[in-house]
């Protein structure tokens, strides 16, 4: 089965990111970021190029070396869990002619069947039905390297949401695709929000979609400068002063 | 039907078969992981650790090299994986300086007192010198990388595909790029004396080059890649049986050809 589909997330769990910072070398890059996630909230990240907003991303998913902890708790009684993090790449590192199709890169991160031997029926079905979720289904034989930039984006979110994860990170699509497909992606995220028990965090460059989207926002310069609610966030001074020539979208 | 396999009469060329036998899908198969991760580089570099790894069993006197070989190349290999993970542009060159460091090195101290003919073989390999006990080596090697394959080979392939992707789902990606470097070392080793230090590399990433142009998955991928690399070693040491020169570049030969033709025909494809 895919994904649990609930009416309504539950709201009682949190994630909390406390006092994270990232160095390289003598460069301080992120300093004492503190975040609370609720789930069934869309957290966008936005910032300047160069704020950390990857990095952060990068140290959620423990990729590189940071301080600081995240905890998955249970509102009511505090109790930790682990964390189920489900990751959305803004692209993939597969050259031209890679020999891999949809199934095999799903079944790859999916199952320990060995992939280069033969199609495993039921994971086959598995994975079809995660795609189905994002109408994805008739490119499960494609090869992945030829997929368009749309295409690859929902296969990589059917991938990320296969084993339930609690926690959605995702960069926002910047290249190949169009302003329909943007829409799409948006619309998708919001939908999966609303009906899984999970939380999201995107990075966004686009601050149109991220006022009408979002739940809440996060605006990064090497730290948490603003957070709140996209109000609150796009009308405060810092705001202002980061985006001092875009502001007039608003 | 006698006649086709009249050179099968002499026991070298028995255990020269069986050697090929045992080597090409070996070949096959860890070409298909080391160009899909872009090690071609790195399996270059290691085939040529084999004449360092040698010099230093000489300076320190040990009585089989072939040990000092295999262990000079563990290490270098750890090194050369390390070097390249922690990501920086300059992997490539690094491993470069390391690379030819380590040839030089090892042909600076084998040619001392004018005694390389003694090791010119290592070069272009020669596998009509086989032993038994060597094949019983290879076989076991064989079944080595083939259990590998079975546990860990999604494990690989995800990473090849996304490092951080992987990391998020538990797979223990350091752990599985310092064996896959290892498992490298040990084939490249194990079979460099019968294959050669010239053209290792070219064995290792021909059959599965040819087989990217035309597979479009990783079943196929795997089975045309076995496939051209056993056909070319097998096809390999009968022609050069024949026209009585060198089995590895024959088979060398044979491969490229091979990869030029698929490479031919998947561009037909695309029409």
């Amino acid at each position: 089965m895919t994904m649990r589909r609930i009416i309504k997330p539950c709201g009682l769990h949190c994630i909390r990111v406390n006092h994270l910072s990232v160095r390289a070398g003598e460069q301080q890059i992120l300093s004492d970021i503190n975040l609370h996630i609720h789930c069934g909230s869309l957290n966008a990240v936005i910032g300047k190029n160069g704020a950390g907003k990857s990095t952060l991303i990068r140290a959620i998913l423990n990729d590189i070396p940071h301080s600081g902890s995240i905890e998955f708790k249970d509102r009511e009684n505090g109790f930790l869990q682990r964390l189920k993090i489900g990751y959305v790449p803004q692209s993939l590192n597969l050259e031209e002619h890679s020999p891999i199709s949809v199934y095999d890169m799903m079944a790859c991160f999916q199952s320990r069947f060995p992939v280069f031997l033969k199609k495993s029926r039921s994971l086959r079905k598995r994975i079809e039905d995660s795609l189905e979720l994002f109408e994805a289904g008739e490119l499960i034989d494609r090869q992945v390297c030829r997929l368009s930039g749309g295409q690859l984006q929902r296969v990589l979110l059917s991938m990320a949401v296969m084993d339930e994860p609690n926690l959605l990170l995702l960069d926002e699509p910047v290249s190949g695709i169009d302003q329909n497909g943007m829409e799409l992606f948006y619309r998708t995220i919001y939908d999966l929000k609303e009906h899984y028990d999970l939380a999201v965090i995107l990075i966004s460059h686009d601050l149109d979609y991220v006022a009408r989207y979002a739940d809440k926002v996060i605006l990064l310069d090497q730290t948490v400068l603003k957070q709140g609610t996209v109000k609150e966030v796009y009308r405060s001074e810092e705001f202002q002063s980061v985006f001092a020539k875009s502001a007039a979208i608003v | 039907m006698g006649a086709m396999f009249s050179w099968l009469q002499f026991d070298f060329m028995k255990l020269a078969f069986g050697a090929i036998l045992l080597i090409t899908p070996l070949f096959g198969l860890m070409g298909t992981m080391i160009v899909s991760r872009r090690m071609a580089f790195f399996s270059d570099a290691l085939g040529h650790s084999a004449l360092t790894g040698i010099a230093v069993g000489v300076v320190f006197g040990i009585g089989d090299t072939n040990w000092s070989m295999i262990l000079f190349a563990v290490v270098f290999a750890l090194l050369l994986n390390k070097i390249s993970s922690t990501g920086q542009a300059a992997a490539d060159t690094v491993i470069s300086v390391f690379s030819s460091l380590s040839i030089a090195l090892g042909l600076a101290i084998l040619s001392r007192g004018g005694n390389f003919s003694k090791y010119s073989s290592l070069l272009v390999g020669d596998i009509l010198s086989i032993s038994k006990k060597e094949l019983l080596y290879l076989g076991v090697l064989l079944a080595v990388v083939i259990v590998f394959w079975f546990l860990f080979f999604n494990w690989l392939q995800a990473l090849s595909i996304h490092r951080a992707l992987a990391r998020s789902r538990q797979i223990p990606i350091v752990w599985m790029e310092y064996l896959f470097a290892v498992l490298v070392a040990l084939v490249v080793m194990l079979s460099i004396r019968w294959v050669g230090i010239l053209i290792i590399n070219a064995l290792l990433i021909l059959p599965a080059a040819a087989s990217r142009n035309l597979s479009v998955n990783l079943r196929e991928y795997h089975f045309f890649a076995l496939l051209f690399s056993v056909f070319s070693g097998v096809l390999g040491l009968i022609l050069s049986y024949y026209a009585n020169v060198a089995t590895g570049p024959t088979i060398v030969i044979l491969a490229a050809v091979i990869y030029f033709a698929t490479y031919v025909y998947g561009k037909k494809g695309l029409l």
